[in-house]
């Protein structure tokens, strides 16, 4: 008798809806031997309990938007699907705080908040994305300028280990400093850790105005002249962003009516006195806002006033780019036929040597293999430790991290 | 009186495992007497400290009732001192504990009476201020204050500020992730620190995080900031810097109750202003400031409110509309504005000074520090009313409202027998009652030493077992601070490597893996 024979009874001992893969639930590639869809943090556990008694290699997925980046990998016996686990457990409007399962999509808790003229500041970029997916990958969107990321807006994280122990971490308040901050941890680390199964969320009110303003800019140094104009005055904006080499700077601000028109008026004028021509202001988001460049998708950071030269760099290796230019957060695409290799040696050295780094996010596995997809990972034998202590026998996502972890 | 902070024992329930040791010149084991004769051949005279008189300097943080005198002390002034130390102390596995100003407030710089005390206090370089970056490189021995000093010309300045941000120093914040007053809308240490050169437990030098954001890998960065010295020491740290508002207005509320005003603060957050901060006492705290500084607060209030807005100036002052209306519907009886700096430091004096206050109206006291939901206030506030009044053990109430952030104050006289335990008891029971709110033991002072019994409380076994594998990771020789946080340390053990034995299922003739 085989071990996948023995998995699917063993499986479904611990949870009722486990079924055989198909052809869709590939991870990157790689085809899993079962799918089961847990209903709870102790279904989960009692699943990762049962992988680690058969060494099965477990994924967690939730609405699978970006399996596909970072690496492969290297096996697959059973994809964790969380999407039973949607609910939000609790809005403490008076608290301004929420509890909710990973599985649930962002936009879903956002509709949840918005009856009681909260949000969680957090952008969801691609259509669908559950919470535990977004903490997986610290994804972020373009209001991390001014509001951060997961790992600054989560303050209590529950996690089933790799041995299928339950551990919680943080709490409901936003003060507190008791204990480590597994959360922290656990943002950005691709499910090589652990199940995050639940989380708690501090919440910010509802803006009542918004108002965009974009400018059309042709050179790259009057684009950083345009950041650096409204990133270092008093207008707080929300997000500033940049499209390149579309060649658009656009700023939003938010807040209540009286303040957002003055701070509009404001930052026409820093606009205008950095060298924009024209600004159009709108209510609406530009349709491109928030949304990664098409193709081989890269993440770039660099330090602030290295924003200008990157763009420069960009262009001329053929990559068009997308993201915080008031936060040095960026999102790049080129096509698969292009030369992507020489494109990320040289983008990576200008972001290294600007304090940043570049990731290959996604790629099509035959591009992929033609690049370092990490880059250089400083103290990488720590992670590669904690990595040891949490998941010794690599059953956890093995080989979709740095370093090969 | 006694000492600023705590008692002439533990506010906690039982001293834990890792107790305080005796110490003395004499009586050192091999390994602290190797450490010391290597440490002595490598760094430079000045730099070690070994006479028993000088070390006694050491003694405590601010938490004064712990003392331990350190068997030996380094003052860094660079990272390779720090590195050479910990990889002497690594190699003896003897303990070290890093200390920068000595402000805390829980005993996390309380030194081993069998180890190092490291003290940064000496690296004390502001490297680099950016304000096109947003960045400043600061030593971890640069004061809280000096930071925003550097940036103020540039129209920046260093958000997080704990009330001690006059002598705190950024490495101990990174150990503590200190708050502040205005952490209710800016966030902590943890929020404002991106990146970090660390020494690891092992003596090799790492850099976390970096000067831009999202850095690839592990958020060890996020994971060491908060851990209170038990992961290693930060000896350099890269701090992102925040624009000055444009415009700030404190104001001053007096209310006939804390519940008024409690009321009042749910109201304000409830309206969806988020102020820069939000502070209350109570009237035996007012009585106290008053006592010591004479702020001058409204006559016969039972609770003030400090507000403070600040942003944009067209948004505070709408804000500002708002909160004056809120606060008269929620029965204030007494509203002052502060529109400058000075008429700010005015209204600031008496809740600042509370703390130090409470010494004139009680000989000594305890400072507590715990945090519950914000709706929970009238509750645990009428609970600790309660606990006073059934005890005989008076408590003054100094909060962070806006985030649940309570400092109460119990006084007691340690003159009079049993006062001392009594106020003990008291002060361990109102953070039982933080925990059944849903809280937290400590919001910014903690675990440290003093705590450490409460985390079961808080956490499950399993909780602060997944917490010990971070440690584990970082220090599996348990070197680095050991004894502060975790009330019984975890045994690391070998780390098991890639290659797996026999499958459990092949082992027990169930399946066979080809």
């Amino acid at each position: 008798m085989s071990v996948e024979t023995v998995a699917g009874p063993a499986l479904a001992s611990a949870c009722d809806d486990v079924r055989e893969a198909v052809d869709g639930d590939s991870v990157d590639g790689v085809p899993p031997g079962h799918v089961a869809r847990p209903a709870s943090t102790d279904e989960t556990a009692g699943l990762l309990r049962t992988a680690a008694e058969l060494d099965l290699a477990v994924v967690a997925r939730g609405a699978g938007t970006k399996l596909t980046w970072g690496t492969p990998p290297e096996r697959v016996d059973l994809v964790l699907d969380l999407s039973r686990m949607d609910a939000v457990l609790d809005h403490a409007a008076g608290d301004l705080v929420a509890v909710a399962q990973a599985g649930c999509p962002i936009d879903r808790l956002q509709e949840t908040l918005a009856a009681a003229g909260q949000r969680l500041a957090i952008d969801g970029t691609l259509p669908g994305t559950t919470l535990g997916g977004g903490i997986a990958t610290n994804s972020s969107g373009p209001r991390r300028m001014l509001n951060g990321t997961f790992r600054d807006l989560m303050i209590g994280t529950t996690v089933v280990r790799a041995d299928g122990v339950i551990a919680k971490s943080g709490g409901r308040v936003v003060k507190n400093v008791a204990g480590y901050d597994l959360g922290k941890l656990m943002t950005g680390s691709f499910g090589t850790l652990g199940v995050v199964t639940e989380a708690v969320f501090r919440l910010h009110p509802l803006p009542t105005a918004s108002q965009v303003l974009a400018v059309d800019v042709r050179d790259a140094t009057t684009a950083a002249a345009l950041v650096a104009a409204v990133v270092h005055s008093d207008v707080v904006p929300t997000a500033v962003e940049v499209d390149w080499p579309a060649g658009v700077v656009a700023v939003l601000l938010e807040g209540t009516e009286q303040g957002v028109d003055s701070r509009t008026a404001a930052t026409r004028t820093l606009l205008t006195g950095a060298g924009a021509s024209t600004v159009d202001i709108a209510e609406q988001l530009p349709p491109w806002w928030g949304h990664h460049p098409e193709g081989v998708l890269l993440k770039l950071t660099c330090s602030l006033s290295a924003v200008g030269g990157l763009l420069q760099e960009a262009a001329r290796q053929g990559v068009a780019v997308r993201g915080s230019a008031g936060a040095g957060v960026l999102y790049g695409g080129l096509p698969a036929d292009a030369e992507v290799a020489a494109a990320v040696t040289v983008l990576r050295a200008f972001c290294l040597a600007a304090g940043g780094s570049l990731v290959v996010l996604a790629a099509p596995a035959d591009v992929r293999s033609t690049v370092d997809v990490w880059g250089p990972v400083p103290a990488l034998e720590l992670m590669r430790a904690v990595k040891g202590q949490f998941d010794p026998h690599r059953r956890l996502s093995p080989g979709r991290f740095v370093g090969g972890i | 009186m006694s000492s600023t902070h705590g008692t002439t024992k533990t506010a906690g329930a039982v001293v834990g495992p890792s107790a305080p040791e005796r110490s003395g010149p004499t009586g050192d084991s091999p390994q602290v007497r190797a450490v010391r004769r290597r440490v002595q051949e490598l760094l430079p005279a000045k730099t070690v400290i070994t006479d028993h008189a000088r070390l006694r300097t050491y003694e405590c943080d601010g938490l004064a009732h712990y003392r331990v005198t350190p068997a030996l002390a380094v003052l860094a002034d660079s990272v390779d001192d720090v590195a050479t130390t910990v990889r002497i102390c690594a190699e003896e596995r003897v303990p070290f504990v890093a200390r920068g100003s000595g402000t805390g407030l829980s005993g996390g710089a309380l030194p081993r009476a069998d180890g190092v005390l490291i003290v940064m206090s000496r690296m004390r370089a502001i490297r680099e201020v950016s304000a096109e970056d947003q960045r400043a490189v600061v030593e971890p021995g640069v004061i809280n204050l000096d930071v925003t000093k550097a940036a103020a010309a540039h129209g920046y300045y260093y958000a997080p500020d704990p009330s001690s941000q006059q002598i705190c120093s950024i490495g101990g914040n990174v150990a503590e992730n200190s708050g502040g007053a205005h952490c209710l809308k800016y966030g902590f240490t943890s929020n404002h620190v991106t990146g970090a050169e660390f020494v690891a437990p092992d003596g090799s030098v790492v850099e976390l995080g970096g000067r831009a954001l999202d850095a690839p890998g592990y958020d060890l960065l996020g994971t060491v900031i908060g851990s209170e010295g038990t992961l290693g020491i930060a000896t350099a740290v890269t701090v992102r810097l925040t624009r000055t508002p444009e415009h700030v207005v404190t104001v001053l509320a007096g209310f006939p109750s804390t519940d008024d005003a409690g009321a009042a603060t749910s109201a304000i957050i409830g309206a969806g202003i988020v102020p820069a901060a939000i502070e209350m006492m109570d009237a035996l705290a007012i009585e106290a400031a008053e006592a010591a500084v004479h702020c001058n607060y409204p006559e016969g209030a039972g609770a003030v409110l400090v507000v403070e807005l600040d942003g944009p100036e067209v948004e505070v002052r709408q804000e500002f509309d708002q909160v004056e209306r809120l606060c008269r519907d929620n029965g204030a009886f007494a509203f002052r504005v502060a529109n400058d700096d000075v008429e700010r430091a005015l209204i600031w004096r008496g809740r600042k000074s509370a703390f130090a206050a409470v010494g004139r109206i009680s000989p000594d006291y305890i400072v507590q520090d715990g945090v519950i939901p914000r709706t929970s206030l009238p509750k645990v506030l009428r609970a600790i009313a309660e606990l006073s009044a059934s005890s005989a053990v008076r408590v003054a109430n100094v909060f962070h409202a806006g985030d649940g952030n309570l400092h109460p104050l119990v006084l007691f006289d340690d003159s009079e027998e049993g006062q001392g335990e009594a106020a003990e008891e008291i002060s361990g029971k109102i953070l039982d009652l933080c925990i059944e709110a849903g809280g937290s033991i400590t919001g910014e002072h903690g675990v440290g030493m003093d705590k450490s019994a409460y985390m079961p409380r808080m956490f499950s076994d399993a909780d602060l077992d997944t917490m010990q594998m971070v440690r584990c990771a970082f220090d599996p020789n348990n070197i680095s601070n050991p004894g502060k946080i975790f009330p019984t340390p975890r045994l690391c053990g070998e780390v098991p490597g890639r290659h797996k034995g026999e499958h459990p299922l092949a082992k027990s003739g169930i399946a066979e893996i080809f």
